[in-house]
């Protein structure tokens, strides 16, 4: 088993590599969900006074 | 990381991977002259291959998005670059790795060496003018010609082993016109390490795409909040 070592070596960076990269992926793919829905929420809050008096125009 | 494409993807990724673990380690018969560091060889060349195809995907979606104008062949190109800057990088430290005990080096300027660390700094600089300049139409067009260039070396790096005198083995095609593998069981892991390896890329292209388009959204949502925001200021 000589040389072990270099092919523990090489094997571990590939899969840490490709790991650390999928964490990285899922960690920026939460942090924009999050933000999609803080600012469909801020849309919702944004449209909402601007709804109300067309609301009470349309009324009877 | 959500969905059911990508949990297929991601599935599909992990049991090819073990398989091709278990060939390496378990089925394929140890190499008589290097011993078992030849076995980084079944790893090295699909990484070389996947950043190979990532390459080409950033040039064929770059040319797509210079003719077309549509933002989806950009964030493809964009994706599908530092998913070949991840493998190339790997292609360099693992074969680093394996010139050690083989060459008695870490590093030499060899031609195929050589080229290869061209490919990898032409798309760092890729890389590099998509994360520092503005995310323009202007900037994608300068990164889809950049990203087209560079895919040149690509085939350079391939024939090198034959155009210039190098150290580097010629294991797919020797110089005297055959495969340097000599048992069968050797093509057959190589063949499934680069199936599993194919599937990886898929999967994290797949994810990458997904949060290029979540960042449009986001974008495309802070436009609208930014304008009613204006609009109730002016009421």
């Amino acid at each position: 088993m000589e040389h072990f070592g270099y092919l523990f070596a090489a094997y571990s960076i590939i899969f840490i590599a490709i790991g650390l990269y999928a964490i990285f992926i899922g960690r920026r793919q939460a942090r924009l969900d999050r933000e999609v829905a803080r600012l469909e929420a801020a849309l919702r809050a944004a449209q909402q006074p601007a709804a109300s008096p067309e609301q009470h125009q349309s009324g009877p | 990381m959500k969905g059911p494409v990508s949990i297929a993807l991601a599935a599909a990724s992990c049991l090819s991977m073990l398989a091709a673990l278990f060939m390496v380690f378990v089925y394929v018969p140890t190499e008589a002259e290097q011993g078992i560091v030849q076995r980084i060889f079944y790893f090295h060349l699909p990484c070389a291959w996947v950043a190979f195809l990532a390459f080409g995907i950033v040039a064929v979606a770059g040319a797509l998005y210079l003719w077309l104008g549509h933002r989806i062949w950009d964030d493809l190109s964009y994706a599908s670059a530092e998913l070949g800057m991840l493998f190339c990088t790997l292609v360099l430290i693992t074969g680093s790795i394996w010139a050690k005990p083989i060459w008695g080096t870490w590093w030499t300027w060899d031609s195929r060496l050589t080229t290869t660390f061209i490919l990898w700094l032409l798309y760092g600089g890729y890389l590099l003018l998509r994360a520092l300049a503005d995310d323009t139409d202007e900037i994608a067009r300068f990164a889809a010609v950049l990203g087209i260039v560079g895919v040149l070396d690509v085939p350079i790096v391939i024939i090198s082993v034959r155009l210039w005198r190098t150290i580097h083995p010629a294991v797919l095609l020797t110089r005297q016109g055959e495969h340097g593998l000599e048992d069968p069981r050797m093509v057959a892991t190589l063949l499934v390490a680069l199936g599993a390896f194919t599937m990886v890329f898929v999967w994290l292209l797949w994810l990458r795409l997904a949060t290029l388009r979540l960042r449009t959204r986001v974008a495309a949502l802070r436009k609208d909040v930014a304008l009613l925001d204006l609009a109730g200021a002016h009421r």
